[in-house]
């Protein structure tokens, strides 16, 4: 019921924050500010449940909160709603760049303020459902959902090639979720054979012992899907454009929330559905992920365009989270959503920065910039903590990402994962040399800027402590979503045995 | 003629009697209100006329017509489509001048075409209602005879589907030649045939009467009235062309398959899927070069025939059927529905312009700054064109894809996927043409209070059925499934 009143509360407030523009201007984002508080309200109770065990295949699984309710009873479709300590961490962060996200337009948004805070909701609330639902319907519902308002959130608010970049987003998602839409009648008619009932329940259909062709088949549906959304090479060539074109608060959620959603749906159902399939392809998709990780930092490199370096390294950087996922050892899960949450946090604060850049200078081209430290130092200074977080310097979360997946890696693959340590490499080339020429160098122009006031201030420090925190101390992290990744790990290799925490 | 039969034919006696009397009323008191009044009254009655036949389904009347759930199901689809038709004839003509009234007159008369092509069991009847429906739509499509588009329009549609009726009743010539009958249940064996001449006349007549069928439907190679038809009439006209008169059309056409065991003729499947390929493929990439929003829908339209299709082609594989059926009615429900909305904003933003429809897409730049609500009911329209959850739309193409699944279609279903994302380009053009911040100098838009109901009971439609479809399935579950 609390998931339901999480995603309701946002729908709500979505709606009322548009009619709230008809009254004044400026009350839309005092509606949103007030949802996204209320949801979060909703959410920290969740964080002290419980654990229930339930049957996962063949093992046992620890969820915090279970819900179901028939909804299509033709075709066993209901809405069931489960969270787990991954799930929980992924709604968590949402709710939380949701805030980043609010804040950073808080007085950027000139046109149709009401529907522009109706849309941010509205996205809010289509991916905090696909981290909750376990109906694989219900799951595919919010996974499409969510893509509207994002679509408009580009389509409209954009910057000069919106038109363009929007239309990319949407048919690259669209289009790959088409495919698994089709994986996942394909499993539940599969599944139908066997037990000769209609049924979209997760718990139902992990397990199944499928043919092994088939099963290739239905997971390269999901696998595309998830992999278009990661993204991962080759098929991230709708991020650079979406991102750079989309307003900064839409940037914000996709690279902090919207990418996870890949991360997350291939953990959560491509490899625990078909874990032998995944396996055949595991060699393959890490490959991808490193050439991921090296394309994206040379590509990063070779950016004028702020927004654009900034998309580039997030191609990198989630490039790891294939690596660790497609690894699949107890170092690189842990690793992996590490990893998703320190990424959230570092490239939705650097795209924060890039908006106010831009707002302040009407340009995100790096050549037209440089000496802003002097004009801005209270920006400069924490836009290198987050270029330094970004690159992986230890001591902070990225680096207790990046580096527990490459460890992990190297038991299962070596020549892999030096390839992808080159990506740490040019890391901190490209973003020190970001730094460099933004906010380094001789002052281009004269120029009255006006620094980070208090508000963006107060919500970049929030994200500097949460980054610090991982970094140094990410125990309570690990500990909240080992029993997810040790069930989902068990559910693949019975054989082995949970090697067990860092500690 | 026992009672019972003639209770079950009550819908059709009322409204050919309606028809008499909407004669009379124009003749005496021509008014247009008076007019529009009796129409949604002989609608409403004709329908409530269908209750006490629900309690005597299955019932013959006469060799030719038949009344089951399948045939309500679809008779009240009609009517519906048609009410909401004839609410936006109503704001469309009552600014245009004198003698509009015979409009809805037609209207009913193709009324009455479409509920007893839906009924049909005989090809008599079948042809008896084509006919009917055809000849009221020539004269719909011309009835304001404003421009040469219409004209065109009118004289295409009529030469056209002259020349598919033509093809339908020589297929049903050779059918009846091989099986000696002519009424749809009495064929199945003849579907049996797989050697010499017997099997000659049967293939060759059933691909005749698949090509008449086509031209109505629309279904590629046989099109190419389509946009020109849509761009032409009256946008309302446009609406129940889309809608009732292809749905109709469909419906017969799947009892007369699915009884007669026809469609499990191999060629014929073989030769099915080749269209339904074709017409997704050439709906949806020509409407990409479109930039009139009606020639847009139609070419979607075409496109979304050829979805049908696979519904259409999964009743003819083994174990389909059933599902099939189910598939087609909630696809062709949400269909329905869609379009009627599309053609309904359509024809809201076109009250401001006598001369032409508004099609070309700039009448819809910023559309969303002018008429919030009415972008917004075009926009979850388009939406569940596209088949994007949250609308009815949606559902239907799930069914769809289950029903493909199910028979393996799996070409079919990858041509689904393709066309769909071709589909998306031009949705989201229009949706982006609403979004532009440009300022338009066009004609404001009046919302009329007739279609701004009909427009809000649409739209709550789409978002309901998307959302919750359980009491759509569950009446179609307990309806239609009776001819398989």
């Amino acid at each position: 019921m609390q998931l339901i009143a999480i995603i309701s509360v946002l729908i709500i407030g979505g709606f009322l924050a548009w009619l709230a523009e008809g009254r004044n201007r400026d009350w839309p984002k005092w509606v949103s500010l007030f949802t996204i508080l209320l949801s979060g309200l909703l959410v920290i109770p969740l964080f002290s449940l419980e654990p229930i065990t339930l049957q996962l295949g063949a093992t046992s699984s620890q969820w915090l909160l279970i819900y179901e309710a028939p909804w299509i009873p033709r075709f066993g479709i209901s809405f069931l709603f489960a969270l787990d300590g991954l799930s929980l961490l992924m709604v968590a962060l949402t709710i939380f760049l949701g805030l980043v996200a609010l804040a950073s337009s808080w007085n950027e948004i000139e046109h149709q303020p009401g529907f522009f805070q109706f849309n941010l909701m509205w996205t809010l609330a289509g991916v905090t459902g696909v981290f909750v639902s376990l109906d694989l319907f219900l799951f595919f519902f919010f996974w499409e959902v969510m893509l509207i308002p994002m679509y408009f959130l580009i389509a409209i608010w954009g910057h000069e090639n919106k038109a363009y970049a929007s239309m990319k987003f949407f048919l690259f998602t669209q289009i790959s979720g088409l495919f698994m839409l089709l994986s996942i009648l394909a499993l539940v008619f599969a599944a139908k054979s066997m037990t000769g009932s209609f049924t979209f329940n997760y718990f139902d259909l992990v397990g199944l012992d499928l043919d092994a062709d088939i099963a290739w088949w239905l997971m390269l549906g999901f696998f595309i899907a998830f992999v278009v959304k990661l993204p991962g090479f080759p098929f991230h060539t709708w991020l650079p454009d979406a991102h750079t074109q989309a307003p900064t608060a839409a940037s914000v959620l996709l690279a902090g929330i919207l990418l996870k959603t890949g991360a997350y749906g291939l953990l959560r159902f491509t490899v625990p559905l078909f874990p032998q399939a995944a396996m055949e392809i595991a060699e393959m998709a890490m490959l991808l992920g490193a050439i991921g990780v090296v394309y994206g930092a040379v590509m990063a490199f070779a950016q004028d365009d702020f927004k654009r370096l900034i998309a580039y390294s997030s191609v990198s950087h989630m490039g790891f989270v294939l690596i660790g996922i497609f690894a699949w050892r107890e170092l690189t899960l842990q690793g992996s959503v590490m990893q998703m949450v320190a990424h959230g946090l570092s490239t939705a604060a650097l795209f924060m920065i890039a908006g106010a850049l831009q707002h302040r200078l009407h340009t995100r081209d790096l050549s037209e910039m440089g000496g802003l430290w002097k004009d801005m130092p209270r920006m400069g200074a924490i836009t290198l903590f987050f270029i330094i977080a970004s690159l992986g310097m230890p001591g902070l979360g990225n680096f207790v990402g990046e580096f527990l997946i490459l460890l992990g890696t190297f038991q299962v693959d070596v020549p892999i994962t030096v390839f992808a340590s080159l990506g740490l490499i040019v890391a901190a080339i490209y973003a020190l040399v970001a730094m460099q020429r933004a906010f380094q160098g001789a002052t281009i122009a004269d120029r009255n800027l006006k620094d980070f006031d208090a508000r963006e201030v107060g919500i970049m420090v929030l994200m500097m402590l949460g980054l610090v925190y991982l970094g140094i101390h990410p125990q309570p992290i690990f500990d909240m979503v080992e029993p997810s990744l040790k069930s989902l790990y068990l559910l693949t290799e019975p054989t082995h045995e949970w090697v067990g925490t860092l500690r | 003629m026992s009672e019972q039969q003639l209770v079950a034919i009550l819908p059709h006696i009322l409204l050919s009697a309606a028809i008499l009397v909407q004669m009379m009323v124009i003749a005496f008191a021509r008014n247009l209100r008076t007019t529009i009044t009796v129409s949604i009254i002989a609608l409403i009655a004709t329908g409530l006329a269908f209750i006490p036949v629900y309690s005597l389904i299955p019932i013959n009347v006469t060799p030719l017509i038949i009344l089951d759930g399948y045939a309500i199901f679809y008779s009240g689809l009609i009517l519906m489509s048609t009410l909401a038709v004839t609410l936006m004839a109503y704001d469309y003509f009552k600014d245009r001048g004198e003698n509009q009234d015979e409009f809805f007159l037609l209207l009913l008369l193709a009324t009455l075409g479409a509920l007893v092509l839906v009924c049909s069991s005989h090809f008599a009847s079948f042809i008896l209602g084509l006919e009917l429906l055809g000849v009221s739509i020539y004269t719909m499509i011309s009835y304001p005879q404003k421009g040469l588009l219409t004209l065109e329009a009118a004289l295409k549609y009529l030469i056209l589907s002259g020349v598919s009726s033509t093809f339908l009743l020589f297929g049903a010539a050779l059918i009846y030649a091989i099986s000696g009958n002519l009424q749809f249940a009495e064929l199945a064996p003849v579907a049996l045939v797989t050697q010499g001449a017997g099997e000659l006349f049967l293939t060759a007549g059933s691909a005749l009467i698949f090509a008449g069928i086509m031209f109505k439907l629309s279904l590629t190679p046989f099109h190419m009235w389509t946009p020109d038809v849509y761009e032409g009439a009256p946008a309302p006209v446009t609406a129940f062309i889309a809608t009732v008169s292809k749905g109709a059309i469909f419906a017969v056409t799947l009892r007369l398959f699915s009884s007669s065991n026809l469609i499990e003729v191999p060629a014929i499947l073989t030769g099915l899927s080749v269209v339904a390929i074709l017409s997704m493929l050439v709906g949806n990439l020509l409407a990409l070069k479109q930039d009139n929003v009606k020639r847009i829908l139609a070419y979607s339209s075409i496109a979304h025939l050829g979805y049908l299709m696979v519904a259409f082609i999964a009743a003819g594989m083994i174990g389909g059927k059933v599902l099939a059926v189910e598939a087609s009615s909630y696809f062709l429900f949400a269909y329905f529905i869609t379009t009627l909305g599309a053609f309904g904003v359509v024809t809201i933003v076109s009250l401001g312009n006598q001369e032409m429809d508004a099609g070309d897409i700039s009448n819809y730049e910023g559309l969303f700054w002018r008429r919030p609500m009415l972008a917004i009911m075009f926009t979850l329209t388009l939406l569940s064109l596209a088949g994007i959850p949250l609308t009815v739309g949606f559902i239907g193409k799930f069914y769809i894809f289950t029903v493909g699944v199910t028979t393996m279609l799996w070409l079919l279903l990858s041509v689904v996927i393709i066309g769909s994302g071709i589909g998306l380009f031009y949705y989201l053009r229009i949706i982006f043409a609403m979004t532009k911040r440009t300022e338009v100098n066009a004609p404001e838009i009046k919302i009329p209070i007739a279609g701004g109901c009909v427009m809000a009971t649409i739209t709550l439609a789409t978002l309901f059925f998307g959302l919750y479809p359980t009491p759509i399935i569950n009446l179609i579950n307990s309806l239609v499934l009776s001819i398989t």
